[in-house]
């Protein structure tokens, strides 16, 4: 029961990245041939606009629905695995037009292809939590 | 024109995320979605192997069951909110992608690929692809929405590199790998 509000946000999410056509593998195209504004417009009003809450959130020191006060974590300061993994993450989501929110909505949709994708995405995380040990970050 | 019909604009989409990540700060979680893959690797066991994956996933089952809600949300705009129709993008895209044998522009992904047809001739790319986004998110401990939204707007430098990192990525496989794979 303590999950259904995520339920839902979930189901407003997928329409959004839906309507907004983020889920397109031809926006995602677009976006990483520089020829179009759509992506670039939903991803920076996001972040500025985020931004503005967040500080605002902090300033006024607005508490979540337990009673504890928001206050996102910051990231761990490495820079390796930044960098290599993003670019990893980059590659797929280029090939695929897809990042893992949009997977799973476009599974939604009846693309099946991504059905493969998303079993794929889990083997490759498999595959990374096997080899951490091992890897620069 | 309609206003929940047709497609979206970017200056109502963008802050729709916003207020997603500010519901997810609200319900005392932190925003971002690549986690559920490492959370269903543990559901099916992957703590026999791997220390990374053992933790009780009951903890983190908000997670699983937003993207349950995701696969939802795709499933109703595609019955109900016209989903899917031709994206308007623009005339060179189009032109490169013609020539790179893309034909079908009617839907969201093109059919060939993605959907029907002839999917088993690109099982390598459906693959190849999944493993580096599965990979490189947990690698880089966040993607789209941990890093280039969650991340950036909470002004965390960590984060800048992991976008530029899906740029260098992103650009590589559109313009090096993409016309391999869809020959």
């Amino acid at each position: 029961m303590k999950n259904i509000p995520f339920l839902i946000l979930g189901i407003f999410f997928g329409i959004v990245l839906s309507k907004g056509e983020v889920i397109s593998w031809f926006r995602i195209q677009e976006m990483f041939r520089f020829d179009g504004f759509h992506m670039y417009g939903v991803i920076g009003s996001a972040v500025v606009l985020g931004a503005v809450a967040i500080r605002s959130i902090k300033a006024l020191g607005i508490k979540d629905r337990f009673g504890v006060e928001i206050s996102p974590a910051p990231i761990e300061r490495n820079f390796k695995q930044y960098i290599f993994g993003g670019t990893i993450f980059g590659l797929g989501w280029a090939l695929t037009g897809a990042c893992p929110g949009p997977i799973y909505t476009l599974i939604g949709y009846g693309y099946w292809g991504y059905a493969i994708v998303l079993i794929s995405a889990v083997a490759g995380t498999f595959l990374y939590g096997i080899l951490k040990p091992k890897l620069p970050h | 024109m309609n206003l929940i019909l047709d497609p979206w604009p970017w200056y109502i989409v963008g802050p729709l995320i916003t207020i997603t990540m500010v519901m997810f700060l609200y319900f005392g979680q932190s925003f971002g979605i690549s986690s559920s893959l490492k959370h269903m690797c543990t559901v099916a066991g992957a703590g026999k192997f791997s220390d990374f994956f053992r933790y009780d996933w009951r903890d983190k089952s908000f997670s699983l069951v937003f993207v349950v809600g995701l696969v939802i949300g795709g499933w109703l705009s595609a019955a109900y909110l016209n989903g899917n129709q031709a994206v308007d993008i623009s005339e060179a895209t189009r032109l490169a992608l013609e020539g790179l044998g893309i034909s079908d522009f009617n839907h969201y992904a093109p059919d060939d690929i993605f959907a029907n047809k002839s999917i088993g001739n690109n099982i390598p790319l459906l693959i190849i692809g999944g493993v580096l986004i599965g990979f490189g998110t947990r690698y880089a401990n966040g993607c789209t929405s941990g890093h280039a939204i969650m991340g950036l707007a909470n002004l965390q430098w960590p984060s800048l590199l992991a976008v530029v990192g899906f740029f260098v990525g992103g650009l590589i496989a559109t313009f090096v790998l993409l016309p391999i794979f869809i020959n």
